[in-house]
Order: C-alpha cells, then sequence, then structure tokens
C-alpha cells in the first residue's frame, strides 16, 4: 500500500498507540466502522468495546473505554479514557471483574442509583475478557 | 564552662538529625514532582484534543439546547477546593486559602451563597468552621487516577442540574515551576463561551456527526469538566511536590547555617576553657615560685 493510515490512541494518562496502520476498527457509539485512508471526515462518539488496527498484514486487539474518535482523511485519533492493549490484560483479574460486577448487579434492582455503575463496570470485564481471548 | 560545651554538641547533633530529615523529604518530593510531571505532560495532548473537539461542537449547537451551558443568576455558588493532605510545603496551600477565603467574602458581599468541596485535608481543616463543606474527600491525592476526576464531576453535574447551586468554580494552585505557584479560580459551570481560533473552526466544518451533534455535546462536556478537574488535581499534586521541595531546600540550608554558628560556638567556648585553665596553671606555678 502507497499510503497509510496513522493512528493515535490518546487517553489521560499516556499516548497509547501512534503509528502507521493499514486499517483500524472502531466500536463506535452507532456500531462497529472500519476505516481505511480516505474516509470521510467524522466525529463519533466511541464506547466500551474491542478496537484493532491490521499493521503489517498483522491485526493488534485493544480493550478500549468510552471517548470520541476523530477521523480525517489520513488520520484517525482516539480519545479514549482507557486503552489497553490484548496482551497487557490479565485475563484472570477480567474474569473475577466480571464475576464481581454479575454477583452485585444480581443483587440490586434497576432503580438502584448504583445500577449504570455496576452495569458498566461488567461491560468493561467483559470486553477485556473478550479481548484478551483474541491472542 | 564545661556544661555549656556539652549543651552546645547536644544542639548540634540535633540540628544534623534534622538536616537530615529534610534532605530526605527534599529527596522523596523530588522524585515523586517528577512523576506528577510526568503525568501532567502525557495527560496534555488529551486536554488539548478534547477542549479542541468541544469548541468546534459548541460553536455549531445551539447553547440553550444544553443545560450545563445554560447561565442562570448567580445567587448560590459553590467552589472546589484542591489542597494538600499534609504540610510542611511552604506557602502551598495557605495561598490557595487565602484566595477562597477573599473570593467567599467577595461573593458572600454579593447577597450570594457560597460553599466547597474540599480535596485534601488543608482545605477542610481551615475551612471546617469558617464556610459550608458540602462534601470532603481526604488522603486521595497520594494515589489516583481519572476515576477521582470522574467521582467528582459525577457528583457536581447532576446537582446543577437540579439548580441546587448556579455556578460552580474551581480554586488549586497552578503548578508553574518549582517555587512557583498561583493559586487559580475558573469557573467551571455554566461552561462558558469558548471563542477562540476562529480559522481551525472551518476545519471541522465538513464533519459528520455520528450521533448528532446535540448528543456528542451532551457526552463531550462531561468529560470536559472531567478533564478540568483532572488538570486541577495533577497541578495540586505536582505543585505539592514542588512547594515541599522548595521548602525543604531552604530548610536544608537553614539547618546548615545553623550548624556552622554552633561549631563556631563550640569552638570559642573550648578556647575559652583552655585559656582558663593555663592562665590557673601559669598563676599557680608563679605563686609557688614566689613563695
Amino acid at each position: 500500500m502507497a499510503e497509510e493510515l496513522m493512528l493515535e490512541i490518546v487517553t489521560p494518562e499516556e499516548l497509547a498507540f501512534s503509528g502507521k496502520v493499514e486499517e483500524v476498527t472502531v466500536p463506535g457509539s452507532e456500531g462497529e466502522f472500519g476505516v481505511l485512508i480516505g474516509h470521510v471526515p467524522l466525529l463519533s462518539a466511541v464506547k466500551y468495546g474491542e478496537l484493532n488496527y491490521t499493521q503489517n498484514n498483522k491485526k493488534t486487539y485493544f480493550a478500549i473505554g468510552t471517548g470520541y474518535a476523530e477521523v480525517t482523511d489520513v488520520k484517525v485519533t482516539l480519545l479514549v479514557e482507557s486503552a489497553v492493549e490484548a496482551d497487557e490484560i490479565d485475563a484472570e483479574e477480567a474474569k473475577r471483574e466480571k464475576d464481581e460486577a454479575e454477583a452485585e448487579l444480581s443483587k440490586i434492582g434497576k432503580d438502584d442509583p448504583d445500577f449504570q455503575k455496576v452495569s458498566d463496570a461488567l461491560t468493561r470485564a467483559e470486553v477485556k475478557l473478550k479481548v484478551a481471548e483474541k491472542l | 564552662m564545661a556544661e555549656s560545651l556539652r549543651d552546645i554538641k547536644r544542639q548540634t547533633q540535633a540540628v544534623e538529625k534534622t538536616k537530615q530529615i529534610t534532605r530526605a523529604m527534599n529527596m522523596v518530593a523530588a522524585s515523586k514532582l517528577k512523576t506528577a510531571q510526568t503525568r501532567m505532560e502525557n495527560f496534555r495532548p488529551y486536554a488539548k484534543k478534547i477542549m479542541e473537539v468541544l469548541n468546534s461542537l459548541a460553536r455549531r449547537v445551539n447553547t440553550e439546547s444544553n443545560p450545563l451551558l445554560t447561565v442562570r443568576e448567580a445567587k448560590k455558588v459553590r467552589v472546589i477546593l484542591m489542597t494538600s493532605d499534609r504540610g510542611l510545603c511552604g506557602g502551598f496551600n495557605t495561598n490557595t486559602i487565602k484566595a477562597v477565603e477573599g473570593f467567599i467574602k467577595y461573593r458572600t458581599g454579593q447577597g450570594q451563597e457560597v460553599s466547597l468541596i474540599t480535596v485534601g485535608k488543608k482545605g477542610r481543616d481551615y475551612f471546617r468552621k469558617k464556610a459550608t463543606i458540602i462534601d470532603q474527600r481526604v488522603d486521595v491525592l497520594n494515589n489516583f487516577d481519572i476515576s477521582l476526576a470522574q467521582a467528582i464531576g459525577e457528583e457536581v453535574i447532576p446537582s446543577f442540574i437540579d439548580e441546587e447551586y448556579d455556578e460552580l468554580y474551581i480554586a488549586y494552585n497552578e503548578f508553574k515551576n518549582v517555587s512557583q505557584q498561583r493559586p487559580v479560580i475558573t469557573r467551571l459551570l455554566p461552561v462558558g463561551s469558548v471563542e477562540q481560533e476562529k480559522e481551525e473552526a472551518e476545519v471541522y466544518g465538513d464533519y459528520v456527526y455520528e450521533p448528532s451533534e446535540e448528543e456528542l455535546l451532551a457526552q463531550i462536556i462531561p468529560m470536559y469538566l472531567r478533564v478540568l478537574i483532572y488538570r486541577g488535581l495533577l497541578e495540586t499534586s505536582a505543585g505539592e511536590h514542588g512547594a515541599r521541595m522548595a521548602a525543604m531546600d531552604n530548610a536544608t540550608n537553614n539547618c546548615e547555617e545553623m550548624i556552622e554558628t554552633l561549631t563556631l560556638k563550640y569552638n570559642k567556648a573550648r578556647q575559652a576553657a583552655i585559656t582558663a585553665e593555663l592562665m590557673d596553671i601559669v598563676g599557680g606555678t608563679e605563686a609557688l615560685a614566689k613563695g
């Protein structure tokens, strides 16, 4: 490929990734979308989910938090609250977090003020687990 | 004479020990400062990007569509005050506290009610009896991440929408460099009209927004608040360590000076004692020779 897409993943703690890639798949709030070079400029909300990019025909997976994706024809910038690469995820810990959140969720009702928080935690753990299994 | 010699020696040793402690504290603060500064630097690109996106969105959307942008008459004002948990850092906390005290006085004079949310022990301790403290968080600055800012954000946003208060400010020490921190008080809510860098806005002109601009804005404002709160926390943490480093450096220097003075005093006293003894002996032999 002659031209490549620039990808940057920015979190409050660090610049998690910066480099040229061939393709990116982003978990947008309205559905997952793929980006190739020459994409229409787009600003989209991003939800907890799995992000992957292809570099030298190899896919790399990230579990990312909520935030935004800004897409221009040559560059994708992700502003997310967290980003963990698949090989850095502790699958056992994610499993434990998931179990804990599930147990908590079964105890409290939908009207509980913490419901949203706990179900978010569950989503996060599930995403982590899913991404970890991609390895 | 002999006892005073011992006193001086004891004093010197005590100061020597103090010096060891202040020097150690200085070094600890220096290494913590470095960590805090790195975090601040890593955070900057994220903060900058969020502001850019918010700016471009805010300009395109009707501000009445979002309650967090709505300006109401300010009757009740809330301030998030950030100070350190521990002392021994010079005028670091005093400066912020003074600034906030002045702010409260001014606002109260205008017939507004001021309440506080404190982060860090020092601010809470000072204002405990002097002002209304709605909520306090202590011992959090030692080890925090963005979730702390998120928790604070989740607390202040609903109460703003419910009109529990009309304006929200944040007060902290801005970290300039190790020896310089400046207290700042800035408004967080309602989010002010952010009009700058007009040309850059045009670049964003043709974007496709997903979901709609209004919905995006509704999501990005809380994020923006979180960013500002988090920045305040980072600045406070860096400032605290910087101020402590400077204060401890000063203290170490003072100790050295004191040790020097004490050593000089000790030597003088010792010399005086020797002279007195010699005089005794000489006086004694002379008396013998005469007899």
